[in-house]
């Protein structure tokens, strides 16, 4: 082989750290104490010493990482498909047995991580090799790709076949037992590097990420500002998750199933027709969820509207209105924001505005003086401000309320879908419109809403 | 600019990026140091104040970092699992996959779910964005882009339009139009315009703003109708290679993860950065926050996913095991935050329990790398994309111990 100079375009990080895990992997099997037993392995006349079995090298794994026969199967198998160990009987059955088939380990010398890229050269050399020792011993994808090196590398081609009578002149040199070890290893590593065609690649890594520059500056402005930072103590935090996991475990259909069913096992559509943005009657769950937090109320449509009805019991739904306007300004397009500023002004800050909320005097002139220049996040404060109350206020009475308690009360609980006793009658899947249908349907029928249409079809997504 | 041939006197790690190159010995207030040809560049253009010298910029570097550390380190009184040694454990679970979606000719690299909880949108390195119906199998929409490798797609909150972007450095939103007539990508909107390859990209709350990350170490909000920047996040000292809105009540917060290791949230307001987290050992490939906002989880290639508090403000959990050596590559949480799901490059998918830190399942099936998981909104099934060019819809259940 030759000298491999420093590869074009250096290292793929992330093959750097798999490559080395296998080969701590690799290592330690081959640990003198902890390791696996080796033992002589018989080709044909000859007697190949340090050979394994497919099954030591499952039971050892099994052992060393408290796994199950299945991972150890996979793990071992990438280890074959990464080169880092070979079949000797069959070496184009890259594949890991469970049974008495006999694997090596590669040499170093060889492994992918020494040499990366496999150069063309190289390459060149071996199938020059190959074809010197034994005419018609290529085989007909290699033939091919020995006429495309040949041409390619034209210019080297003296020292290419220089070379490969040189390496074969050597290997006549040794021992018949050492020389067929190597043309094993050397065999296993251009099986992995130049597969043949129709198996993959896989040392495909994607693509490279080859960009790095240095921030130093920016980077000390970042802990300077995080130093400062306000932290909640560890107990706190954690507790958060514990409870949060238990909270919505209901409503996991992971954890606690779907009711009726999981539409992906029973092909039916149930779940999703109930759960639509708008139905007649909400599910029990979903009206739950409602009181978990402000967040989950307002992200609902029903829940939404709900929620207004009962302010506007209490004469307070100008509040719910003008959070709604701002949260239109903050997603909407830029080019409308000028207007919608204005109208929610108009609207809800003006002294005398139909339905004027009620801010604090300090929000108040910050957000008038910001709507002079109206930009994105002018109502941020205000916004924020009506938010909090309506969660610290409102929405802790709405949910003592009897309008909350009758929705609970009359929610729909889902029968479960007995499973089915006949499994092999599958139900047809129905198709749904697509969310673009129903938007477009909307636009068109806004679009003739004045004069007198046919009322238009109620589609269920 | 072009590379300036010199005389190097030396050849060893540049004292700013650590790459092994011939160095330019230079002396900054009698201080020697010395830089490979990039980083010179870079430091001429950035200037450094009175009284800095590169060595006082790194040890204060340095020792800001630890003290960072000391300060998180002090209010950490308990850990994660052993707050969760009363709840239940998680039992066995029941993993079926319950579609195979074929079409792609190759590695399939990302995809996402629609609001309506059963469409959802795939791209490729095939140069192709599909938009199927998961339940029924049906392709609505197939668009051609104009170069392979589309890294990031993403569909719209209405359901009426996708975004998708790679290699063209583009990250573009189409229309889904219903007329079968109609050429989709023909409305294309060119949206994002980046330096290098798009990795991700999701819309916020509304059709109407896009967020983006890239290649080139930035990421960036857009207005879609106009095409403008709103705001640009820097920071990231590599390839950003992920990023993920926060669904917490003010809305304002996304986090990334990039090939610097960092993870970093970030205010879409201000374009600042205000938390970052620097524990993987290798570059981070996605970063996913939990369900409640006050988290996320990140996948890495050193083989590791891990959990960050944003409220404490640390990392409080490491998903690693010794027999997991290859690269993790996605993450998604299930429903209720309790289960975490990784895809890795090994082609299998692990399922975590985030509360204790323990391996409770693992998923084989794809025969490639497992490229993207996403659970569907309403966490009724997973769907996993792989380089194998398939998407799958896994169905998931758990029985709890007695």
């Amino acid at each position: 082989m030759t000298i491999n100079t420093l590869a074009k375009g250096g290292w793929h990080r992330e093959q750097m750290t798999c490559f080395q895990k296998m080969e701590k992997v690799i290592v330690a099997m081959q640990d003198p104490d902890m390791g696996m037993k080796m033992r002589n392995q018989r080709l044909l006349i000859t007697v190949i010493p340090h050979a394994m079995t497919g099954h030591d090298i499952i039971t050892w794994l099994i052992q060393k990482y408290s796994i199950c026969e299945e991972e150890a199967l996979h793990l071992g198998g990438m280890l074959l498909k990464y080169g880092y160990i070979y079949p000797l009987k069959e070496p184009r059955s890259i594949v890991l047995h469970p049974d008495e088939t006999p694997y090596r380990f590669q040499t170093p010398y060889f492994w992918t991580s020494t040499r990366w890229p496999a150069s063309e050269l190289d390459y060149a050399i071996y199938l020059a090799k190959k074809n010197i020792r034994k005419q018609g011993e290529l085989m007909e994808y290699e033939k091919e790709r020995y006429s495309v090196l040949h041409k390619r590398i034209n210019h080297t081609w003296d020292f290419v076949v220089m070379q490969a009578r040189e390496q074969l002149r050597a290997s006549k040199q040794r021992r018949k037992a050492d020389r067929i070890v190597l043309e094993c290893q050397e065999q296993a590593y251009w099986l992995i590097n130049r597969p043949p065609p129709g198996v993959g690649n896989v040392l495909d890594m994607g693509l490279e990420r080859p960009n790095n520059f240095s921030l130093r500056v920016t980077l000390i402005e970042t802990c300077r500002r995080a130093l400062g930072r306000n932290r909640v103590k560890s107990s706190i935090c954690l507790e958060g998750f514990v409870k949060y996991s238990e909270q919505y475990q209901n409503h996991d259909p992971i954890m606690q199933g779907c009711l009726p069913s999981n539409p992906w096992i029973s092909d039916d559509t149930a779940h999703w027709t109930m759960n639509a943005e708008m139905v007649p009657t909400p599910t029990r769950l979903r009206v739950e969820c409602w009181s978990f937090s402000f967040m989950e109320l307002l992200k609902d449509v029903m829940g939404r509207k709900e929620f207004m009805t009962y302010l506007e019991k209490e004469f307070s739904g100008e509040n719910l209105c003008f959070w709604q306007a701002c949260e239109d300004i903050r997603h909407g397009e830029s080019s409308k924001i000028a207007e919608k500023v204005e109208e929610v002004y108009k609207n809800f800050l003006a002294p005398g505005a139909a339905r004027w909320v009620n801010i604090d005097s300090k929000t108040m002139d910050k957000t008038l003086e910001g709507i002079k220049r109206p930009h994105r996040f002018v109502m941020d404060d205000a916004q924020m401000h009506i938010y909090f109350l309506m969660k610290k206020d409102s929405y802790p009475r709405y949910l003592k309320s009897d309008l909350y308690k009758n929705m609970l009360a009359k929610a729909i609980i889902p029968q479960e879908t007995k499973k089915s006793v006949f499994p092999f009658m599958r139900r047809q899947r129905h198709s749904s419109p697509s969310p673009a249908q129903a938007a477009a349907q909307a636009t068109e029928e806004d679009g003739r809403g004045k004069g007198a249409g046919p009322a238009g079809t109620n589609s269920d997504v | 600019m072009c590379d300036q041939t010199f005389v190097a006197a030396t050849f060893g790690p540049c004292d700013s990026c650590g790459t092994a190159s011939p160095l330019m010995n230079i002396y900054i207030k009698n201080e020697p140091i010395n830089y490979c040809s990039f980083c010179m560049e870079v430091m001429a253009c950035q200037g450094l104040q009175k009284g800095e010298t590169l060595a006082t910029l790194k040890k204060e570097c340095e020792s800001l970092k630890k003290k960072l550390e000391e300060d998180r380190g002090k209010l950490n009184d308990v850990e994660l699992h052993q707050v969760a040694e009363k709840v239940e454990v998680v039992g066995a679970l029941s993993i079926k996959t319950r579609r195979v979606l074929k079409g792609h000719t190759n590695k399939v690299l990302c995809m996402d779910w629609c609001k309506d909880k059963r469409r959802l949108v795939s791209s490729s390195q095939d140069g192709k964005v599909i938009v199927w119906d998961g339940f029924t199998l049906n392709k609505e929409h197939g668009m051609s882009m104009p170069t392979t490798w589309v890294m990031a797609c993403a569909y719209a909150p209405s359901g009426c339009a996708v975004a998708c972007g790679g290699l063209d450095n583009k990250c573009s939103v189409i229309p889904l139009s219903l007329d079968s007539n109609e050429n989709c990508a023909a409305k294309k909107k060119t949206v994002a315009m980046h330096t290098n390859y798009i990795s991700g990209c999701t819309f916020t709350n509304s059709d109407m703003q896009l967020l983006s990350c890239s290649g080139d170490g930035t990421s960036a909000l857009w207005d879609v109708e106009s095409g403008q920047l709103l705001q640009s996040f820097h920071g990231h000292t590599s390839d950003i290679l992920s990023l993920d809105l926060a669904p917490s009540e003010t809305g304002n917060t996304f986090v990334t993860g990039g090939c610097d290791k960092k993870a970093n949230v970030w205010d879409m307001r201000s374009g600042q950065n205000i938390q970052s987290f620097e524990c993987h050992e290798s570059d981070i490939n996605c970063v996913k926050y939990y369900p409640s906002g006050d988290a996320f989880a990140s996948a890495s290639d050193d083989a590791t996913c891990r959990f960050f508090d944003l409220r404490a403000d640390r990392e409080v959990a490491v998903f690693q095991k010794d027999s997991i050596v290859f690269g993790a590559s996605t993450v998604d949480f299930s429903l209720s935050g309790r289960l975490l799901f990784a895809g890795y490059n090994d082609y299998t998918i692990n399922v975590w329990d985030v509360l204790k830190g323990t391996r409770i399942s693992m998923m084989f099936g794809h025969e490639n790398r497992v490229s993207r998981v996403r659970l569907s909104p309403d966490g009724t099934a997973l769907c996993s994309a792989s380089w194998d060019n398939t998407l799958r819809v896994i169905d998931i259940f758990c029985c709890f111990q007695a």
